[in-house]
């Protein structure tokens, strides 16, 4: 039973199977992800919540032999429309991975990095947006007066605002989140959920967790994975107090998974 | 207690053997450097041989071996990148990247004589290069290919995948990727393992001996299209074709010992790349 009754949707997902070569993972999903809200994936391993979210900037296109069918619509366009362009896709739909991916570049160029390969060369504004986007990852104040220094020497919290900070800096609608503080201790943990609080204000954000009370902390809505399918849609508030699957209720309360 | 007796012999055994390694090299280098330091002189490095070799310096082998190398690092170094980028990047495992990494391994374990009589086919008489400096690089091209593709694939699948993906990401096109955020990281491994194959290729007598180098020519090449001596066959020539060879033994000490300097300071350029990069990149 999946509810559907929310009209001010940014992602709309109708019938979409996925298949890893003849190993299908996503069964006939259709759900309806709202604007500027939070939506939290749940559900055991290998449910298929985190290839779910890689067909929503479709990241899993780079993986061999990966095949899909049925729409992605975001803003009413389908994305795996044939002249759909990947890279302006990926422009508009950011993602932040389970590990924290920084390159190893000095900090400045890690934010800077997306704007300069969409073309963008002038200095000072390549120094507003780095600027800026440190400040809305709240690690401008941690890093402001070591820019130039190598990203690889930030502690594992601090790479993962760095990423989130270089997603912000293409300036996307859509923030993809894939486990981001599952490697995380639990101070730098409270941090990057402060910041999704913060973010939800300007973005819409899709995040996976394994970690039923961060789902609940950060998230709006909370959509349950089960086995490839997608078993229960609600209000996280709804999907923790009164799910109406058995399947559910048994995930959240921990007797599997 | 016997058995432990035993295991201490194995081991003794194990540690003499990689010792008799050391000691085997040492040997080498020292009788080479001993016999060889008399007969280096200003003279020896900046002349040209006289009495077919039994007097005078090795200046143009010296140059033809620096030539023949350049020559073989402008045409291996795109062609074997290349096809390393194209292995680890783009090609899917199909079939026919199967067949073309068997060709590679294949193509490791040909004899060095057999590419120097492929060159003499191909490129001296079937392309009409002639016996020239282009005919023997492109040949020793050809065999140190395998180790650069090799080498070049391993260091960019070193790189790890989430490099990638976090471009991609980002929106960068696949190439936008590999040129900014793969071959940076990849490029220094990919040096190092070609230079260990330049060394080989500046080394070898047999691909060139059909198609490069001239048994005695004092003059300089003035073209690709020109034969020229060079310091390994030199040696193979003053070492066993010469009627005095015994009487020229410092000279062909002389040149052992340039051939030598000449490869281990390549080796020790890959270390020092090697180790430097070591430092400045890690994840």
């Amino acid at each position: 039973m999946v509810k559907m009754v929310y009209t001010d949707s940014k992602i709309v997902v109708e019938g979409m199977n996925f298949y890893y070569g003849s190993s299908q993972a996503l069964y006939n999903i259709n759900i309806k992800l709202r604007e500027k809200m939070v939506t939290a994936l749940i559900g055991p391993s290998g449910c298929g919540k985190s290839t779910f979210l890689r067909t929503l900037n479709r990241m899993n296109d780079i993986i061999d032999g990966t095949r899909i069918e049925g729409k992605v619509l975001i803003d009413g366009k389908d994305i795996y429309h044939p002249l759909t362009d990947v890279v302006e896709l990926r422009k508009k739909v950011g993602m932040i991975f389970q590990k924290s991916n920084p390159f190893p570049k000095s900090i400045f160029d890690n934010v800077a990095y997306g704007p300069r390969i969409h073309g963008l060369k002038d200095k000072n504004k390549l120094m507003e947006i780095v600027e800026n986007c440190l400040i809305k990852a709240a690690l401008w104040d941690e890093v402001k007066d070591r820019l130039n220094e190598n990203a690889m020497g930030l502690s594992g919290g601090q790479q993962q605002r760095l990423c989130i900070a270089r997603a912000l800096a293409i300036n996307p609608d859509v923030v993809l989140m894939d486990e981001p503080a599952s490697a995380l201790d639990p101070k730098s943990t409270m941090k990057i959920e402060d910041l999704i609080n913060e973010l939800k204000k300007d973005y819409t954000i899709v995040i996976v967790t394994h970690n039923m009370q961060q789902a609940g902390r950060v998230s709006d809505y909370t959509a349950f994975f089960y086995e490839g399918k997608l078993i229960e849609y609600d209000t996280t508030e709804n999907i923790f107090t009164k799910p109406n699957q058995k399947q559910t209720e048994d995930y959240i309360t921990g007797r599997f998974g | 207690m016997r058995n432990r007796r035993g295991e201490k012999i194995i081991f003794l055994l194990m540690r003499t053997l990689t010792y008799a390694i050391v000691f085997f090299i040492t040997s080498v280098i020292l009788d080479i450097v001993i016999n060889g330091m008399p007969a280096i002189s200003w003279h020896f490095l900046t002349e040209s041989p006289e009495k077919s070799g039994a007097e005078g310096g090795i200046f143009p082998a010296i140059v033809g071996t620096l030539y023949l190398v350049t020559g073989t690092i402008l045409v291996a170094l795109p062609l074997g990148m290349m096809s390393a980028i194209y292995l680890s990047e783009y090609a899917k495992a199909t079939r026919l990247t199967q067949i073309i990494r068997m060709a590679i391994v294949t193509l490791a374990g040909v004899p060095s004589i057999v590419f120097g009589l492929f060159g003499l086919g191909l490129f001296v008489i079937t392309l009409d290069f002639g016996a020239s400096i282009l005919a023997g690089s492109i040949t020793l091209a050809c065999m140190i290919l395998p180790t650069i593709i090799v080498a070049s694939e391993e260091s960019l699948k070193s790189v790890p995948q989430y490099m990638r993906e976090g471009s991609l990401a980002l929106g960068a096109t696949k190439w936008e990727t590999i040129y900014k955020n793969v071959l940076p990281y990849a490029l220094p491994g990919m040096l190092t393992g070609s230079i260990l194959g330049i060394g080989r290729a500046a080394g070898e007598a047999a691909p060139i001996l059909l198609t490069a180098a001239a048994f005695f020519l004092p003059e300089l090449p003035s073209s690709v299209y020109d034969q020229v001596m060079a310091l390994p066959y030199h040696l193979y020539i003053l070492a066993t074709q010469h009627p005095d060879a015994q009487k020229i033994l410092p000279m062909q000490y002389g040149t052992a010992l340039v051939l030598l300097i000449l490869v281990i300071s390549l080796n020790l350029t890959a270390i020092i790349i090697r180790i430097r990069v070591r430092k400045k990149y890690k994840w």
